[in-house]
């Protein structure tokens, strides 16, 4: 087993490091309080062409492995969760169009998803629909033309303030199905949503469409398919940012934290010479790198295309967002007031932490599903053994 | 080597475990699989077989059963 990153992936990161430095450390506390992601940012992390990072080469984008597109995540995700939901959001549009859009959708859409002249964003959840997504209100009726007429409420939709190009999953005849709705369209409005505990600067919106007009080009995939396949496509990828994000978000605790405690004095001595606080920081060390070993792991999977990356996704985006809401409260709990004060970033990782439980499916979903699937693998090994030992006795 | 069939029902067993399954049972209908399996079973077929399951193939007839899976995979070949 191989875990070094090759000399490319180690440039890469490098770079990504330099260009979060740069770029989003100085200005991720203040677009938290503005509430808001500039356009010139959004404009920054087009120009290394990050915001094409997925789109495939002969579409202009940079066609990174899925390894070093985990690495993005991870340093973005340390400088600013809301500028990694932007990633994620955008990067779902990318991935939904590319595995199931047609060859004219591709063509349309993936040059300028690359370049970041469009921006994408994923509605899905509603006022009254969250977790149980197959409930899904938002009704498409198709048209004699060929064409939808969607009437649709979406809530707590990130960049859906500022995103032109929304996939949007509705139901056709109680069959879901995803639409990809440009904010141009005639019926089309967003209202911004401010005053949440996390990700302030996600220009997260509420989505209206009253009797939008969608043609028959902007359907992806097939009707009854926008659940399993779009969206399943969709929230794959989600997981994997969020997992990587997760995992920069709780590094980006640990590190101030490390500084912290080893210049502040109490009792004489600096914080990090207490006991108590050196368990912190241990258990904070290894739950770090243990939530990016299951990154790598799905990584590892994903550049393989193997079956099995689904819930190994899940299961590492649930224990990264765990790992960071854990490290993000004792960041807070070592920096004591200060911690709690805008002086210093740890009260916003932690925000933003508590997000990350909730967002790409809920943290009780994935246990539901890994739970599941775990008693299936466990039947599976089970069924193995008994028909190992029954070869084994006819061989007798 | 075993048969296209065989490697089907070896993956669909980790999902429904000791179930049995007829050939042409319905598995999204009848409740059996969630709709993660839906996108584990294109990543099957893909790198099992090294086909590209794409938008023109998003028919549920392609899906609904073992038979119909089998069918599709040798439609691909
Ligand atoms: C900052 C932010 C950004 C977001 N961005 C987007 C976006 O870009 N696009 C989008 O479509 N959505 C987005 N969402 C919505 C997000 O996906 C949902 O919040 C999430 O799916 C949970 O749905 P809900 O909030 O309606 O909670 P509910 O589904 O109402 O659940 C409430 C609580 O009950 C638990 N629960 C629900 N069902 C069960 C069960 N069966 N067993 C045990 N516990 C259960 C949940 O885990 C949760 O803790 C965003 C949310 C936030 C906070």
């Amino acid at each position: 087993m191989d875990f070094d990153l090759t000399a490319e992936q180690r440039t890469a990161q490098a770079g990504f490091r330099q260009w979060v430095e740069q770029h989003v450390v100085p200005v991720a506390d203040a677009n938290d309080n503005r509430e808001q992601t500039p356009p010139d940012l959004i404009a920054k992390l087009a120009a290394p062409g990050y915001l094409g990072a997925l789109v495939a080469k002969e579409y202009g984008g940079e066609g990174m492995d899925a390894l070093t597109w985990g690495l993005l995540c991870e340093e973005v995700g340390r400088g600013s969760a809301s500028l990694l939901s932007l990633l994620t959001v955008h990067g779902m549009v990318i991935q939904s169009i590319a595995k199931w859009g047609t060859a004219a959708q591709r063509a349309r859409w993936l040059p300028v998803l690359a370049t970041g002249e469009t921006i994408g964003a994923f509605g899905l959840t509603e006022p009254n629909v969250g977790s149980d997504a197959k409930s899904i209100q938002s009704i498409a009726v198709a048209q004699p033309d060929g064409s939808y007429v969607l009437n649709a409420e979406k809530r707590w939709i990130s960049f859906g303030a500022s995103a032109n190009l929304i996939l949007v999953i509705a139901k056709v005849n109680e069959k879901p199905t995803g639409f990809l709705v440009e904010r141009n369209m005639p019926g089309f409005s967003s209202e911004p949503i401010y005053g949440m505990l996390g990700f302030r600067s996600a220009n997260i919106a509420r989505l209206i469409m009253r009797d939008v007009i969608i043609p028959p080009e902007n359907l992806v995939g097939k009707v009854g398919f926008g659940f399993s396949h779009i969206a399943g496509t969709a929230l794959d990828h989600g997981r994997y940012c969020v997992g990587w994000g997760c995992v920069g978000l709780a590094q980006a605790a640990l590190d101030a934290s490390l500084s912290y405690s080893g210049e502040r004095y109490q009792f004489d001595v600096t914080l990090n010479k207490h006991q108590l606080i050196q368990e912190m920081l241990a258990e904070m060390i290894v739950n770090v790198k243990a939530a990016r070993m299951l990154n790598y792991h799905s990584a590892f999977l994903k550049d393989r295309g193997d079956p099995s990356l689904i819930m190994e996704t899940s299961m590492a985006k649930y224990f990264a967002s765990r790992v960071a809401a854990q490290v993000t409260n004792a960041a807070v709990q070592i920096h004591g007031a200060n911690g709690c004060s805008s002086d210093y970033p740890v009260q916003r990782y932690y925000r933003d932490a508590k997000i990350m439980e909730i967002i790409e499916g809920s943290n009780q979903m994935q246990q539901i599903i890994i739970a599941k699937s775990g008693y299936q693998q466990h039947l599976v090994a089970k069924r193995a053994a008994r028909r190992s030992s029954a070869i084994e006795g006819e061989g007798k | 080597m075993g048969t296209i069939e065989e490697a089907v029902r070896g993956f669909l067993w980790q999902f429904i475990s000791d179930q049995e399954v007829e050939g042409d049972h319905d598995l999204f209908g009848s409740g059996m699989v969630n709709s993660l399996f839906a996108m584990q079973l294109v990543l099957f077929v893909e790198k099992q077989y090294g086909i590209t399951v794409a938008n023109e193939d998003l028919d549920y007839e392609n899906f609904k059963s073992v038979n119909a899976i089998v069918a599709f995979i040798q439609s691909k070949q």
